[in-house]
Formats: structure tokens, C-alpha cells, sequence
């Protein structure tokens, strides 16, 4: 069986005067996979997420997300996406409802739609008793799943996490991946970056860029066995630092 | 355009949350208003001067007992000898002293001419200007009566000084328009930066720009609430000076209220453009407040009259908006001119916003590439 391709990204370069920040990437990610994105600080992931969802042009080559071109077709791409980044993304002095109501209105939702929808997640999440209440007021835990939870209210056909679980306790690390898991299930292609090696095992095929290019990708166990090592973070150190071995 | 007006409430939302914000929209105009007019004037009321009477006769009783009662001075101390008059004005509390020279309506009668000096304490060079014009005006006002009674013969060239618009030189009169002027720059400028910059540092501004608004929108999402309530202070601010000061608006209140809508969308800009540049929110007060509001009280001729400025300040004062609206203000405020005669400063205020909203369209696509 062919797997759709919901992202395809051919010869992407993105320069910034003499600074190439992304050199002829070349990737595919498959609908309703878990693809990792890993790589050192300052490797190129950011750039080329915002390509990805829109927010910066390709200097050249070829990017389709959800079918649409990035170049000429950037608001297309926005509406078919989802996207949380490392900063915490909900308003503070918005109740959850009012949060959920928002995004939901910005992405084109009617009201009677959201509401249910709302009821449903906050049933779930089983946050029923944390639907007025300030965002200020609750945990970072449980903002974190909220915002996730948000982002992909509108079903999009791809979700962006840049870096979700920063600063978030080890417990609700892995019910946000069973999370992860559960939209992926539902057919939402799920593309994130991380710095834990542990989060990296748990996708389905990761890349690692370093200094602007995509120097591996497979599916963890694949990694594992070219590079002969026993996790991840073992072939992580190898590529990244491949004059220390 | 549904999920504009989404964008937009909850604009509304912030700024009834916040109660600083709420303060800064609506605290501030008012106590600016009534601590403008109140508490710092510059109209003399009761100030307190001494007299050293060397002659103690008919008239020189007269002319003091005429400055007493004028409202504006009050009678505070006799002094006996000149020795005293160092010290009065040493105490502080007296702003002035009148002194009449030995047998002074002898001296006026025979030689037609006698001398009153009149003291006053330098080191509050506005104070003392005042007084002086005060007491000169009058002793001016007593000579012409003093003449017509008297018809004497002699014809006396008397210059006669009179205040249009403003004829009881009220204070309050010159610092309205100046703090309107002065809150619309402070909220539209300084909250908008404020809040746009908001944005970009709790990393709400990235997921916006990732949804389907366009940047245009999120813009306007966040300055449309902003102009809204401005116009609403502008109003305020109107209908409490015309409450407690009793300051009347002369000319065309819809022309005025126009304008003002153009000062706002210009300051609004500005504020926009300050939030292309600062990163952070503390950048984006910092600029606000020493870049916009500091200019604005001492240049802008809210305070201080450009005509007295050193030519370097004239020409800075050239470059700050401000100015131009308080003469559209003032105009049609107290003066009650039409548009003919403000057109220029209207058109000097477009012009700032069109350069304004030019730059920050500039920056934020440098920004976004």
C-alpha cells in the first residue's frame, strides 16, 4: 500500500542574505504519521516549519502542504493546518471557553459547532469544571494539553509542535503523547519538533538536520541499526558531533 | 470578516480585564483633567503681596486698596522701611512687593508723573511675570479712571491691552486641548505598541500569523477596540471640562470630533510602528513614553510657547505631530474657527499618518521574510 504524501518538499533552500538556513532539503511525510523533526539549535528546524506552514517564502524549490503550493498558495496552507509552538500559545486572561470560541471563530467554525465541540473536549479532558475559569489559573500541565487540543479543534489535515512539551513535568509529557498518538489514529499527520531523545523513539520516522541539511532519516529502529547504536539519542550524538567517534 | 469580529472581541476582552489598562483609558484623563485645571494654573488667584507705603496718602490707599480688591492679590504684609522687603520676599509666601515713593500725590499733582516699583521674587520668573503684568494693568486701569474724573486737560496716550477668546486669561482654557492632546498620544501610541508587542512575547503573535487572519487584520483586530475607546475619552474629556470649568466648544463640534478621530488614527499608527520595531513590551514603553510624551508636554506648545523656544527646538517641534493638533484644537475650541482655517495642520496630520503606516507596512515584511 502507497501511503498519501501530505507534505512533499523538494530542493527547498532558504538563504538570508549569504546565510543558508536550509540547504536542498528533501523529505516526504505520510497522512496520519508521527514524523520527528530533531536537530541542534539553530540547525534550520524554525525555518523550515515556517515555510512549511506559510509564514516565510522558499528562496527556491518545491514545498506542498496539503496539496497546496507554499509559494502561491500560503492561505490555503493556513487553513488546512494546525500549529503550537514552544511559547505557550492560549490567552491568560481569557477563560478556556472564550479561548476555544476564538480559535475556533479564527479558523472559520460556526458558533453552534464549536460549542459542541468544546463540550466534547472538555469532557475528555475531563476539564468540565475548568471550562470558565482563567487560563492564568490553571497549571501549565493542563494549559499545554489545552493548547494542543486547540490547535487541532478544526481538524486540520497536518499540526505543527514546535517543541510542545519545554518545561512540562515528565507525567504530563507521556499523557501529551498519548494524545499525539490518539490524533495521529484519528488521521491527523502529526510534525514535531523536540529536544527529548525519549519523545523521538516514540514517532513514527524522524529526520535530524544539522547546519542546514537533512543528514538522516528513517524510522527510529532503522536509525538505530545504520548508525550501530542503542537509542536515539546515541545516534543523535553521532551525527551531530560525528568528530568526537 | 465573521472571524474578524471574533478577533476583535476579544480584544475587548483584554482591555476589560485589565484594570491598569482600564485605568490608563479612563483614570487618567480625568485626573489629568482636574489636576491640570485645578492644581496647576497659571492664572493668578489670591497671591499674596506686600506693600511698602512711603507716602500713606489719598491715593496711594486707593491704588492698593484697588489691587486688593481685584481678586487677584491679596494683602499679606505693610512694611515699614525698604530693609524689609529682602526679607518678605525671602519668607516665600509673598509673591510680590508694591512700593510708593515718598509724597507720591503730591509728586503726581505738581509734576504729573510719580513712581511705583513693583518687586518680585525672580526666582519663579513665571510668577513674577505675571504679577508684574497684573499690578501694571491696574495701576493702568486706576491712571485712565483717575484721568477721565479728573479731565484734565492732558491727553494721555494709554495703551490698551485686551484678551480675545480668552479674556479672563483662564488657565484651564490652554490645558485642555494640551491634555487632550497629550492622553490621545499616551493611549493610542503607548497602549497599541503595549499591546502588539504583547503578542510577539507570549508567542501568541507566531500563532496568529499561522491562522487564516491575514496580518492585516490581526492589525486592525487590535487597534480598532483602541480607537473606539479613545474616541469615547476625547468625548469625556469634553463633556467634564464643559462640566466643571465651564470650557465651551466655539466652532463646529463634528469638525472637532473629526479632526480628533484623525489624531487618534494618527497616534494609532505611530503606535503601530513602534511595535514593529520594539521586541519586548518594555522596549515599546520606553519609546513611547520618551520618544512620544516627553516631546509632546515640552515642545509640543502645550506648555511652553514655540515662538519663545531657541530655533533648534522650533525645528524638533516641527516633527512632532502634537503640535499641529493643538493648534487645531485651540482653534476650534476656543477660537471657534472653521475648517479654512485649519486645513494645513489637517493636512500636515494626514501626512504623518500615510508616512506612519508606510514605515510599519515596510518593517513588518522585513520582519515576516
Amino acid at each position: 500500500m502507497i501511503p498519501n504524501t501530505v507534505i512533499s518538499v523538494h530542493n527547498l533552500v532558504k538563504r538570508f542574505g549569504n546565510f543558508i538556513a536550509n540547504d536542498h532539503l528533501n523529505f516526504e511525510v505520510y497522512e496520519g504519521e508521527i514524523f520527528g523533526f530533531l536537530g541542534t539549535n539553530g540547525a534550520g528546524k524554525t525555518t523550515a516549519i515556517r515555510i512549511l506552514s506559510g509564514l516565510s517564502e522558499p528562496t527556491s524549490g518545491e514545498v506542498l502542504v496539503a496539496g497546496f503550493n507554499a509559494r502561491k498558495q500560503p492561505e490555503k496552507i493556513k487553513k488546512s493546518i494546525g500549529y503550537m509552538c514552544q511559547k505557550f500559545s492560549l490567552y491568560e486572561d481569557l477563560t478556556v471557553r472564550e479561548n476555544i470560541m476564538l480559535y475556533g471563530g479564527i479558523y472559520g467554525m460556526r458558533k453552534k459547532e464549536i460549542r459542541a465541540r468544546t463540550n466534547s473536549l472538555l469532557a475528555k479532558l475531563h476539564f468540565e469544571e475548568y471550562g470558565d475559569r482563567l487560563i492564568s489559573s490553571l497549571p501549565l500541565g493542563l494549559r499545554q494539553k489545552l493548547a494542543f487540543s486547540v490547535a487541532v479543534l478544526h481538524e486540520p489535515r497536518i499540526v505543527f509542535l514546535d517543541e510542545p512539551t519545554g518545561g512540562v513535568d515528565p507525567i504530563t509529557r507521556r499523557q501529551f503523547w498519548e494524545m499525539i498518538y490518539e490524533t495521529a489514529a484519528g488521521g491527523i499527520t502529526v510534525f514535531v519538533t523536540t529536544h527529548y531523545m525519549d519523545e523521538a523513539e516514540y514517532c513514527d520516522r524522524i529526520s535530524i538536520m544539522s547546519e542546514g541539511r537533512i543528514v538522516a532519516l528513517d524510522t527510529p529502529a532503522g536509525l538505530k541499526k545504520q548508525y550501530h547504536a542503542d537509542s536515539v539519542e546515541e545516534v543523535f550524538i553521532k551525527i551531530a558531533r560525528p568528530g568526537k567517534n | 470578516m465573521k472571524r474578524f469580529l471574533g478577533f476583535v472581541k476579544k480584544e475587548f476582552l483584554h482591555i476589560f480585564r485589565d484594570y491598569r489598562t482600564m485605568i490608563i483609558l479612563f483614570g487618567i484623563p480625568a485626573a489629568q483633567i482636574l489636576l491640570f485645571g485645578f492644581v496647576v494654573r497659571t492664572d493668578l488667584q489670591n497671591a499674596r503681596i506686600a506693600f511698602l507705603d512711603l507716602s500713606k496718602d489719598e491715593l496711594t490707599l486707593k491704588i492698593s486698596d484697588k489691587i486688593c480688591s481685584s481678586g487677584f492679590f491679596t494683602r499679606e504684609a505693610n512694611l515699614m522701611s525698604y530693609k524689609d522687603v529682602d526679607k518678605a520676599l525671602r519668607g516665600n509666601r509673598i509673591k510680590a512687593v508694591v512700593i510708593f515713593e515718598e509724597n507720591f500725590s503730591r509728586k503726581l499733582t505738581g509734576e504729573g508723573k510719580a513712581a511705583i516699583s513693583i518687586i518680585t521674587d525672580g526666582s519663579e520668573p513665571n510668577m513674577a511675570t505675571l504679577t508684574t503684568n497684573y499690578i501694571t494693568a491696574i495701576v493702568t486701569d486706576f491712571n485712565s479712571e483717575a484721568v477721565g474724573t479728573a479731565a484734565a486737560g492732558a491727553l494721555l496716550v494709554q495703551p490698551e491691552v485686551s484678551m480675545f477668546y480668552n479674556p479672563s486669561l483662564k488657565s484651564q482654557f490652554m490645558f485642555v486641548p494640551g491634555v487632550i492632546t497629550l492622553i490621545m498620544i499616551l493611549i493610542c501610541a503607548l497602549m497599541t505598541s503595549i499591546t502588539i508587542t504583547r503578542e510577539k512575547e507570549f508567542g501568541t503573535m507566531e500563532v496568529l500569523l499561522v491562522s487564516p487572519l491575514k496580518p492585516v487584520q490581526i492589525v486592525l483586530g487590535k487597534v480598532i477596540p483602541y480607537f473606539i475607546l479613545s474616541v469615547v475619552d476625547v468625548i469625556l474629556i469634553l463633556v467634564l471640562s464643559w462640566l466643571v470649568f465651564g470650557l465651551p466648544v466655539r466652532g463646529s463640534l463634528a469638525l472637532l470630533l473629526a479632526e480628533a478621530m484623525l489624531y487618534i488614527l494618527m497616534s494609532l499608527s505611530l503606535g503601530i510602528l513602534i511595535s514593529t520595531v520594539a521586541r519586548t513590551m518594555q522596549q515599546a514603553i520606553f519609546i513611547s513614553l520618551v520618544g512620544m510624551m516627553l516631546p509632546t508636554i515640552l515642545l509640543s506648545g502645550f506648555i511652553f510657547p514655540i515662538e519663545n523656544m531657541p530655533e533648534v527646538y522650533g525645528w524638533i517641534s516641527a516633527i512632532l505631530p502634537p503640535r499641529y493638533f493643538i493648534v487645531i484644537i485651540k482653534d476650534i475650541m476656543i477660537k471657534g474657527t472653521g475648517f479654512l482655517y485649519v486645513w494645513k495642520e489637517t493636512l500636515i496630520l494626514v501626512l504623518f499618518t500615510l508616512v506612519f503606516i508606510g514605515l510599519a507596512i515596510r518593517n513588518f515584511k522585513i520582519r515576516l521574510q
